[in-house]
């Protein structure tokens, strides 16, 4: 179980300084968690929180009771945290196959590393020796990064916008994976994010707006108020709409 | 052959005491061990030290191998190798300096290495510099590389140079004829105090030759780099040159690609870039359970494989 208690970041910009989240608190437990809310709401700040790769300025985060705040990103990912990158990084000089490896932390076969690819619906053998550079495409890319999130077996996986940058053919199989590594890791998954899509597969979704939780609740409680926000105006969306402004 | 010189062999050859194919052991500025086949001479000169290796033409599949060690403390090694290959041949040339130093000593080798790769002939000259020792003796060495590439010839040379050489001087010259083509991937990390220079000039004399000459560097600690590369343009050709380093702790580096268009049929291109390891680079990888220093050595060890 992850917890967040009383999260607040701010950071400096030309106006001074800006609160970017006020009071966090919520509790994850075992289960597939949507994050979402409009642009500029604190969702990736929050994800980068968890990772360790954000410092909160104020509050506590638990995991399994374990209090985590002062650990490195590394000591997090050795406890079993993941996060896949909203805009994934280039290596130059390191191919598909060694980042994989990297990530599943041990020596692996090339049919083993290839299954994570195809997973991730990418033809593994044509990207197995590539390197992760600009040789390949955002949605390349951010495939090949969701794939070193497969690789490692973890306890809680992060996924900052898996559909930015991914076309709508391949979107339908991303879901699959998805729920595929729900099944079977019997970890955490948060994924933030705008699809419809993916927060109808939700067991809980996480309205983020203006610095502060909206809501949280089921699929079946949030969702209906989500989706009709353009006819009938969402309170929640609303309200963060006028506080982003 | 004692088991350090055996182990510098396996380092910069690859190789064991008798691999396949032509060979040239030569230790302590001595020949150590020599193998010729049907297709590939190798011959001590007379007139300076070094040998010829002559490779007939038509040769296809064929390595040969000359590796160079140096384990004696205060040596200073001069050679001259020729390579002449014949027509239509396709081969591996592997060559490489180990030296092991464990005196007080400079223990020094140049080598000045003259190609001249035959019409439509195919070469791969894979050549490694390797330096270590316990004592205070400096390891240098000043490879010099000049090539020469007849009609539709085509040379890939892969140089490294990755640890224990305290200075280095590299000198690369080649000049191309019609159709001819060159590759050349360079790989260097200094450490300590190392000062490592590099320079290449390229002529691209024939219509329709080209080259591609790729730096990538590594300075660590207090080491400095300088890298050169002039190509010239001379007829309807096209080049690159690439220059590729990452800079760390107290290391300097500098970078000075020159690309020079004699003829309005030439195309030139050169990149070069000097920077730090990229900070979200550090974090992708310490986000899959990698400190912080494993994460560089591996983004390091990737950038420079």
């Amino acid at each position: 179980m992850l917890e967040l208690k009383n999260i607040s970041f701010s950071a400096e910009n030309e106006t001074g300084e800006k609160e970017i989240l006020k009071n966090i608190n919520l509790k994850i437990d075992d289960s597939f968690v949507v994050i979402t809310g409009p642009n500029g709401g604190g969702k990736s700040t929050l994800a980068k929180i968890i990772a360790g790769i954000i410092t909160p300025v104020s509050g506590q985060i638990l995991l399994d009771g374990e209090d985590i705040t002062n650990l490195s990103i590394t000591e997090r990912a050795k406890k079993g945290i993941s996060f896949a990158f909203q805009q994934p990084v280039h290596f130059k000089g390191l191919t598909v196959y060694d980042l994989i490896g990297l990530a599943a932390g041990k020596e692996i076969g090339i049919n083993e590393a290839c299954d994570y690819l195809s997973q991730v619906g990418l033809c593994a053998r044509d990207y197995i020796n590539r390197e992760v550079n600009s040789s390949l495409s955002g949605g390349e890319l951010k495939r090949i990064e969701i794939a070193t999130v497969l690789a490692r077996s973890s306890k809680v996986s992060i996924f900052d916008e898996p559909e930015a940058g991914i076309d709508l053919w391949s979107f339908g199989n991303l879901i699959q994976v998805f729920e595929k590594m729900h099944k079977s890791s019997g970890g955490t998954i948060i994924i933030i994010s705008h699809q419809e899509r993916i927060l109808n597969i939700a067991d809980r979704i996480v309205v983020l707006g203006g610095g502060e939780l909206r809501a949280t609740g089921t699929k079946e409680e949030i969702l209906p108020e989500l989706l009709g926000t353009v006819d009938s105006g969402c309170k929640i969306l609303a309200d963060s709409a006028k506080e982003a402004k | 052959m004692n088991s350090t010189e055996l182990e510098l062999l396996q380092i910069i050859a690859d190789m064991n005491a008798s691999p396949e194919g032509a060979y040239n052991i030569r230790a302590n500025g001595q020949l150590a061990d020599r193998h010729v086949t049907e297709n590939i001479d190798i011959r001590t000169k007379t007139d300076s030290p070094g040998i010829d290796i002559i490779i007939k033409p038509e040769t296809k599949g064929e390595t040969v191998h000359i590796p160079v060690i140096i384990s004696e403390t205060g040596l200073n090694d001069l050679v001259y190798n020729d390579f002449i290959i014949g027509e239509n041949a396709d081969v591996t040339i592997v060559a490489g300096c180990g030296i092991h130093n464990c005196g007080e000593k400079e223990s020094r080798h140049d080598g000045i290495h003259t190609f001249f790769v035959g019409k439509n002939a195919k070469v791969k000259y894979i050549e490694k510099h390797y330096g270590e020792g316990d004592g205070n003796g400096e390891n240098n060495m000043n490879p010099t590389t000049v090539i020469n590439i007849a009609e539709g010839g085509y040379m890939e040379m892969d140089t490294a140079q990755i640890k224990g050489i305290d200075s280095t001087k590299r000198v690369t010259k080649a000049r191309l004829s019609d159709g001819a083509a060159l590759v050349i991937r360079e790989r260097i990390m200094t450490h300590g105090r190392q000062t490592a220079e590099t320079d290449f000039t390229v002529d691209l004399d024939g219509k329709n030759s080209g080259a591609n000459v790729i730096s990538r560097s590594v300075a660590r600690d207090n080491s400095y780099q300088r890298f050169f590369s002039k190509i010239n343009g001379n007829n309807l050709c096209s080049g690159h040159t690439e220059c590729d380093a990452i800079i760390m702790d107290n290391a300097k580096v500098s970078a000075i690609p020159e690309i020079a268009a004699n003829s309005i049929d030439a195309s030139l291109i050169h990149e070069a870039a000097i920077g730090k390891i990229a900070g979200d680079q550090l974090i992708k990888l310490m986000t899959l359970g990698l400190t912080e220093k494993q994460a560089e050595e591996q983004i390091i060890n990737g950038f420079l494989k």
